[in-house]
């Protein structure tokens, strides 16, 4: 089945993109306004407002600009919009978009003010949209496919379910050749160890564990009781989840039982290292993380949940896989994959999933997943600390 | 029916995977890696996705789970008594 081809759009640096969208991307929060404005006069393009990007520095303001920067690189992107405040930022955020060849144009609002800005950018808009709307899909192979998972309101059933379904397909993929992403990093607590010896060599294994540890020393510098009720979550405690141990354990199923780790990434950080499974160092809420991976330049994700996280992504297609038949019951319009059948053994796991794949390769043609039908295009920027 | 699966048959504790299982039920497990059956009498109402210990825990013991240590137990738990929050605790944080 791998070895079918999927319906995306070839662009121009030569990636594979299962959507076409045309983004209108904020440099900072001042200007949310006149991107909303832009995405408001033209039909068929996409405001991403967040709240941040003033006043930081050092490895924040580098997350920052990677962050935005590799949105816009996105191969589901078509083509982008950035409006900042003032020219020079907003200009490296088009600098580095335009790498890719796509088509990229910056606007600023210092001496030109909300309504001439949100007039020449809506002109250059409604120009993308309609070269974008005249793209082709064209026939490419799976294995071109970058594919990222994060869990979300993880329960029990997660562990049993969800995620090693979502590991046996990635074991799948990634025989298959495709790139691949998974992280979460204070979420493995508990079972780093086993992260540890999937590491395809020493130095993976020696980055990978630096990385943990300097996230586990951050949250024992911070912690003001075990986090319970943060991490696990509330949701996690109702869903029977008790300890990190007991969730990292659920979590790593994820990577299935035989890919290797074949490298560490920084947050937003696109893997240059070829086909693999990649680990990114990143946080575990999951706005935070698939907005990382859409950045790093994913292009379908894997979400299993047990209690029912809601979460979608502007440009990343987020699939939502759920074992928990009472998920499945009270909310199964946010439900892509059900494989609550593994729990009474009317499912195996290879066939669970095998379904997912057939999941992805019809979102990958283009079917809308439930986030996407629903509107959910949570956009979430990760902080490394105070601005300045 | 599967009322509960465990997944490992090392493992101190069983995850109820249906909902409206009570106090004084006889439930049927299946643990998942070795592919056996396990039954346990149930000592308190155990809500879809919560564990229940699967046999005698004592405070201090290491409850595990997936074959691996998931935390302590803070307070005993019998056998078929519910394990979460109140009597299991996390070693790290």
């Amino acid at each position: 089945m791998l070895d079918q081809t999927i319906l995306g759009y070839r662009r121009e640096n030569g990636r594979v993109g299962v959507r076409n969208h045309v983004i209108i991307l904020p440099l900072d929060d001042l200007s949310n306004a006149a991107s909303e404005a832009v995405a408001n006069n033209i039909k068929g393009c996409m405001a991403l407002p967040h709240p941040y990007g003033r006043l930081q520095f050092g490895k924040d303001l580098e997350l920052h600009f990677r962050t935005l920067i590799g949105t816009g690189r996105n191969p589901n992107v078509a083509a982008v919009i950035v409006i900042g405040i003032e020219p020079n930022w907003t200009r490296k955020v088009v600098d580095g978009i335009a790498e890719t060849g796509k088509p990229v144009a910056g606007f600023h609002i210092e001496q030109n003010g909300d309504i001439n800005t949100i007039a020449a950018a809506s002109r250059k808009a409604k120009e993308f949209v309609q070269w974008a709307s005249e793209l082709q899909k064209e026939p490419c192979p799976i294995s071109e496919l970058w594919v990222s998972t994060k869990c979300g309101e993880s329960d029990t059933t997660s562990g049993l379910g969800a995620n090693p379904c979502v590991g046996a397909a990635f074991d799948r993929l990634y025989e298959n050749g495709n790139t691949l992403v998974f992280g979460e990093t204070s979420e493995l607590t508990g079972g780093e160890h086993l992260v540890r010896d999937r590491c395809v060599n020493e130095q993976v294994a020696k980055h990978f564990m630096e990385t943990w540890s300097a996230y586990n020393d951050f949250i024992n510098e911070n912690k003001t009781n075990d986090l319970s009720d943060s991490q696990p979550t509330k949701g996690n405690i109702e869903g029977g989840l008790t300890t990190i141990e007991e969730k990292a354990l659920g979590n790593i199923q994820k990577i299935g039982k035989k890919c290797k780790v074949d490298g560490v990434l920084e947050p937003a950080e696109e893997p240059t290292g070829g086909k693999g499974l990649y680990f990114m160092d990143s946080s575990s809420a999951a706005a935070e993380m698939v907005t990382l991976c859409a950045a790093a330049g994913y292009v379908v994700h894997f979400f299993p949940t047990g209690q029912g996280n809601v979460i979608g992504n502007p440009i990343l297609p987020v699939i939502k896989i759920t074992a928990n038949p009472r998920t499945v019951r009270t909310m199964g319009e946010h439900v892509d994959v059900d494989v609550s059948g593994i729990l009474q053994k009317e499912m195996n796991m290879e066939d669970a999933g095998q379904k997912l794949l057939e999941c992805m390769i019809s979102t990958a043609n283009g079917r809308m997943t439930a986030a996407e039908a629903l509107g959910h295009r949570e956009f979430v920027l990760t902080r490394l600390y105070r601005s300045a | 029916m599967i009322h509960f699966i465990v997944h490992d048959q090392h493992d101190s504790v069983g995850v109820v995977v249906v909902e409206g299982v009570e106090a004084g039920q006889e439930v049927t497990g299946w643990i998942m890696d070795q592919d056996k059956e396990l039954k346990v009498k149930l000592l308190n109402d155990i809500p879809i996705g919560h564990k229940f210990a699967i046999r005698d825990l004592n405070e201090g013991d290491t409850v595990m789970k997936y074959n691996t240590d998931i935390g302590r137990m803070v307070q005993p738990a019998k056998a078929g008594e519910h394990v979460h929050v109140h009597n299991l605790k996390t070693k790290r944080w």
